[in-house]
């Protein structure tokens, strides 16, 4: 069919124009929220951005909120290739860090190296995510529950467990509090660039590389099509001669080893023992970038960058302005949900002008 | 009261689906309105049913000129329609079924509706239990309701859009009685199908329409010769019936049985050999579409044994994948639900269908055999051409060129469903070319002709029973929709050709 | 336990299954319709915020419960634009809200966190009240827990037996065949998606005027009641009395986990209370294993008789989705 000259077309541009659309949108909404509620908007977008960026030690945290949030965000890639929503994510960064804790405090009296038992405690953590995402994959292949419902539900699971741990068998000498187990020695916590820093360049590394496996395995490996198939038509990819549950499961594993190893970073290197909120959203975060970048591997990083400057950007917020730091969370929902209504848009309005063919 | 439709016309994009159609209807008449896909029978119909308006044109009853700008307008104007997948709730009692849509205030007469409901249904000899689960119904069963229901709201011409899709033969001809039956009663009847010999059974008058024109029209006694000639412009060319002599056993079931919690089907024996071609016939929810996957490890078999080659071990229990390795590929009657992928293009598709050297896509060997295989099954798109883009036919040479090179067995469900005369004589085609190769092809059609045109040996299901192969030679349409039916089954002592 | 005691605890139980009986009963209308609304978690906090500032505000509790109505049918607006008229997935756009409202509820409710405001007192039913057993358990409530045993009846009378009600079934079981009986299905899905926003949003003031007075921001606790009105109207396949029944079981488990926290010291109290959570999400497997592959497969091989059973009862614990739930529809496809 020849293709008709329209005033609108699907190209670059229109994609550009109505993302830069969807962005302004939100910061207005935004701002007008905060002046509503008696601030001045540009008086708390500066302490955002003075908080994310105003010294190398906030940078620097900036980062450490990076790479966990990465580290979802790339497992996430995978399961939503494979048309999965893994909610159940925050869960297993949970395990992660329980695994992880327990494999440290397992080894910490041995004779082994530091490094060693940071490394067995690491691979402990990847495992228990991986253990608790195929949890959600076996509810959703073999019992039928929707991996959202059953991801949920796996959370909760993961919290009470976590919980029990703190304040059971796992509390402090003398009594058990929310601040969590006590810390381990310093010599097993991750090295970090300098002793007031808490960025460790390990974890910062292997965060780049889950996006760059990300990236490699979903845009030219047989595994990446092969789990696209099964993400959008399972039953024709059946037919097609792909084992589909077992690429499902295998996309819930790959997650949960990424989620699972955030959550060992947590505990090895940022907060040296297991702490009641160890997974702090990264998990539900991560699902908001991945739907933000439209589950392209190659703006997940950046992205995933913005919203942890947000994020720690905002920590400020109670302290200097008496707002509330959920204001990052306020400011990240409406970017993706202006974006997802700005996608909508362009597509009804390419459709209108292209007419029912 | 006279019908008639002047100069409608409709174009989607640069496509004519109508181009200035004019039609002239009498009262008490059945019109049969014939074409093949795609000549712009339903898009007329959606128009006339309200579903659609026309970009010119009018519809004028009786000399008075009418706007209808929703079926619901539609109907209330006296003009209801029957569409190809009855739209009706399967999940609802059938008399809730049978009100919705119906005017009156929040609180329906239920009592009131019940007594329309029996009598309606008692004058057609109907018998449809007004608190049983729409779901429960045959397809017949449903466009029995759907009747009922249209004439219930006041509906003086009744539009049928090919109801005799996955009917029974009986069910066709109780069908056939109502709407003879309300013709005389003065009603107008539109009968839309691509089947010449029903229009011939059940029609008065006959129109053609091709591509989107009104190319004549007929009144019985019909000459068939000339409907085919309008229909397609040509004469059409059927590929001539060619038998291979069978070669050795791909297929062996012996005393098999399937079942779902409702339905259990038991003792089937059948034999298939390399070339052959098996229909397997039977009103929808038979059972067969239930035995042509557990021929192909779909569906776990209940009993029985179902070997494949000349091995002995049955292959009950294993999994269509293991089939696959043993040569044995399936197609599917949905094609973008089941088959295909939308979303993904025809080279990811040809990608998907090879096994995989190496971890990464080479691109350039994947861009070769995409060209080869468009090539080879003539399919009008290009490699990056999502699968959802494509047109019915095209989409059904895709699924086959997805086939293995070298399949013992195929197993196709409704091989040419909804597609028009050229792409089905090419699949068949492409099919038969399989065969000649020594493939063996197992099917299920609920189109009686191409059961009998294509295969050699047919398999009959009815209410959990199942014939033993019969040759094709020894039936024809008459006898084989009898059978589907449940007529003539004293002949045959169960099914006992293992 | 005293008898006294597990009668107050029951009562207990019903009058905490409002606010989720509320957010179930809205869901169900929504997603009988096709649309299901999944901002419901982030909605319900955003509307037990705002509902509380409301009656703060005027000192009046209807216009509180008015603004928690009207917060929840502006969420679901958004869900319905985006998924009706610009199909946008269901999930997406409601997973985002979700998460959104909820820091909304959060930054919006700073300076009112704690503050000591009004809250519904109960409406003790003349004579029925004095009823022995009876009247302690259904007739000392609060006005709100009168109307969620009036809602269950009132939504399953206008789903069965009116016009309307069969009508918005058929929406999201067939949307094509309820166009060709004359409805206009994109505004009736509006209309509903609407409705049934307006109230599930009622559950959040039920809980900060009244189950759960005040607001307390991230402590007060309702985080996770969203995702399991969710799972309720699955485990209550769309039907107001199994829905219900989900409801007040849920209540009852919270219920148990306080009263069971004496007698098991060595769980720590914050375990009992987050595990009725995962058990209600959990029942889900039992209403869904029925139409699992292998226990097709698995039933195929039992006897008869023993099948016929088995089969009996998952298909009586089996809850099929309305069939049209989540898609959108175009009368020119």
């Amino acid at each position: 069919m020849p293709f008709r000259e329209t005033a609108m077309r699907d190209d670059k541009k229109t994609r550009i124009i109505f993302g830069l659309g969807s962005v302004l949108a939100a910061l207005a909404l935004t701002t007008a929220i905060v002046a509503a509620t008696g601030n001045n908007p540009l008086q708390a977008y500066g302490n955002i951005i003075q908080g994310a960026i105003g010294s190398p030690n906030v940078a620097a945290n900036v980062l450490v909120s990076w790479v966990p949030l990465a580290l979802a965000t790339a497992g996430l890639l995978f399961t939503f290739t494979g048309g999965l929503w893994n909610i159940g994510i925050e869960g297993q960064i949970t395990l992660g860090a329980i695994f992880c804790t327990w494999a440290m405090r397992s080894l910490q009296d041995t004779a082994l190296s530091p490094g060693i038992i940071i490394a067995f405690a690491i691979a402990a953590g990847m495992l228990g995510g991986i253990f608790w995402a195929l949890l959600a994959g076996a509810l959703k292949t073999f019992g039928g529950v929707n991996e959202i419902f059953g991801g949920l539900g796996l959370n909760f699971v993961a919290t009470a467990l976590n919980l029990w741990l703190i304040f059971g068998p796992w509390k402090r000498p003398g009594v058990a509090s929310m601040s969590g187990t006590l810390p381990f020695e310093p010599e097993l916590w991750m090295p970090t660039v300098s002793a007031q820093s808490r960025l460790a360049l390990i974890p910062l590394a292997l965060a780049v590389l889950a996006l760059v496996i990300a990236f490699i395995l979903l845009r030219g490996s047989h595994f990446g099509l092969r789990l696209k198939a099964v993400g959008k038509n399972p039953k024709a990819a059946y037919l097609l001669g792909i084992p589909t549950w077992q690429h499902m499961l295998l996309s819930f594993a790959l997650c949960g080893a990424f989620a699972g190893l955030a959550g060992a970073v947590q505990v090895s290197a940022v907060y040296h023992r297991l702490i009641p909120s160890i997974s702090s959203g990264y998990g539900y975060t991560g699902l908001m970038v991945a739907m933000l970048v439209n589950f392209s591997p190659v703006f997940a990083g950046p992205v995933a960058l913005f919203f942890a400057a947000l994020s720690v950007g905002s920590i400020q917020l109670p302290i200097v302005l008496k707002l509330d730091s959920s204001l990052a969370g306020v400011i990240q929902g409406f970017l993706v949900l202006f974006v997802l209504i700005g996608n909508g848009l362009r597509l009804k309005l390419l459709g209108r002008k292209r007419g029912s063919i | 009261m006279t019908i008639e439709l002047r100069n409608i016309s409709k174009h989607f994009g640069a496509l004519k689906a109508n181009d200035s159609i004019s039609l002239a209807i009498p009262p008490g008449c059945i019109q049969g309105i014939l074409g093949e896909n795609g000549a712009g029978k339903s898009t007329l119909m959606k128009i006339f049913s309200g579903f659609l308006r026309p970009d010119s044109g009018e519809i004028v009853f009786d000399g008075k000129p009418l706007t209808i700008h929703s079926p619901d307008d539609a109907i209330r104007l006296g003009i209801g329609m029957l569409h190809q997948d009855p739209l009706d709730f399967p999940p609802f009692r059938v008399i809730d079924d049978f009100i919705l849509g119906s005017p009156g205030g929040l609180v329906p007469d239920r009592r009131k509706a019940l007594a329309d409901f029996n009598s309606l249904s008692a004058r057609f000899g109907f018998s449809l239990s007004p608190e049983a689960r729409v779901a429960s119904l045959t397809v017949g069963e449903r466009q029995q309701l759907e009747i009922l229901r249209l004439l219930w709201l006041g509906a003086k011409v009744l539009i049928l859009d090919e109801p005799t899709t996955g009917i029974s033969q009986t069910q066709k001809e109780k069908l056939f009685a109502t709407l003879k039956a309300l013709a005389d009663q003065g009603m107008t009847v539109f009968f839309v199908s691509h089947k010449l010999e029903d229009v011939e059974a059940l029609c008065s008058r006959a129109a053609v329409l091709r591509q989107g024109v009104l190319v004549g029209s007929m009144e019985k006694p019909f000459d068939m010769a000339a409907l085919v000639r309008m229909m397609f412009g040509k004469e059409v060319e059927l590929a001539a019936k060619s038998s291979m002599a069978p070669g050795k056993k791909v297929l062996t079931v012996k005393t098999g049985s399937v079942g779902s919690i409702r339905l259990r089907i038991k003792d089937v024996n059948l034999q298939v050999r390399a070339g052959e071609v098996i229909g397997i016939a039977g009103m929808e929810g038979s059972g067969q579409d239930l035995f042509l996957r557990a021929c192909g490890g779909l569906v776990e078999p209940a009993g029985g044994q179902f070997c494949l080659d000349e091995s002995e071990t049955p292959m009950n229990g294993k999994t269509y994948h293991e089939y696959m390795r043993q040569g044995v590929a399936y197609l599917p009657a949905a094609r973008l639900e089941k088959g295909l992928v939308p979303g993904l293009s025809l080279a990811e598709h040809f990608t998907l269908s090879v096994k995989p050297k190496g971890v990464f896509i080479d691109k350039k060997a994947a861009a070769a055999l995409s060209e080869e295989r468009i090539a080879a099954f003539n399919i009008k798109g290009w490699p990056d051409s999502p699968v959802e883009s494509l047109s019915g036919g095209n989409q059904q040479r895709a699924l086959l060129s997805l086939l293995p090179e070298k399949a013992a067995l195929i197993l196709v469900e409704h091989p040419t469903r909804g597609l028009d005369i050229e792409s089905t004589i090419y699949i068949w085609g492409k099919l038969k070319e399989r065969c000649a190769a020594g493939t063996a092809i197992l099917f299920m059609s609920s189109d009686l002709d191409e059961i009998l045109r294509y295969s050699d040996k047919v398999l009959v299901f009815f209410a959990g029973r199942v014939t033993p192969l019969i040759a094709s030679e020894s039936l024809n349409v008459q006898k084989l929709g009898e059978l589907i039916g449940g007529v003539g089954w004293d002949a045959f002592q169960g099914n006992s050709n293992a | 336990m005293t008898s006294d005691a597990l009668l107050f605890g029951l009562s207990g139980v019903l009058s905490s299954s409002a606010p989720i009986l509320f957010g179930v009963l809205g869901e169900t209308i929504s997603e009988r319709a096709g649309v299901s609304n999944l901002a419901m978690n982030g909605m319900i906090l955003l509307s037990a915020m705002g509902g509380f500032a409301a009656s703060l505000a005027t000192g009046s509790l209807a216009l509180g419960f008015l603004a928690g109505a009207a917060i929840g049918a502006t969420v679901a607006l958004v869900v319905a634009i985006a998924s009706i008229s610009f199909k946008q997935s269901q999930v997406a756009v409601g997973y985002v809200l979700a998460m959104l409202c909820r820091d909304l509820a959060y930054f919006l409710g700073n300076p009112i966190m704690g503050m000591p405001g009004p809250r519904l007192n109960l409406s003790p039913i003349p004579v029925l009240s004095s009823i022995p057993v009876i009247g302690t358990l259904l007739f000392r409530h609060d006005i709100i827990t009168y109307s969620s045993f009036l809602l269950i009846f009132l939504s399953w009378f206008y789903m069965e037996r009116t016009k309307p009600g069969i009508m918005l079934k058929g929406l999201g079981e067939n949307p094509r065949a309820a166009y060709v009986r004359g409805a206009n299905v994109n505004r009736l899905r509006y209309l509903y998606t609407v409705a049934g926003g307006a109230i599930a949003g009622l559950a959040g003031p039920i809980y900060s005027l009244s189950v759960k007075a005040g607001w307390k921001g991230t402590i007060s606790g309702l985080d996770g009641i969203g995702w399991i009105v969710l799972s309720i109207t699955i485990f209550g396949g769309w039907r107001p009395f199994r829905a219900a029944i989900g409801a007040y079981f849920f209540s009852l488990l919270q219920w148990m986990g306080l009263v069971l926290q004496p007698l098991m010291p060595n769980v720590p109290s914050q375990v009992l209370q987050v595990a009725p959570f995962p058990l209600m999400i959990l029942t889900l497997l039992l209403v869904n294993i029925g139409n699992a592959e292998w226990v097709e497969r698995s039933l195929s091989h039992l006897p008869e008789s023993v099948r016929r059973d088995i089969a009996k009862v998952l298909t009586a614990l089996n809850a099929t989705p309305p069939a049209a739930l989540g898609m959108p529809f175009d009368k020119d496809e």
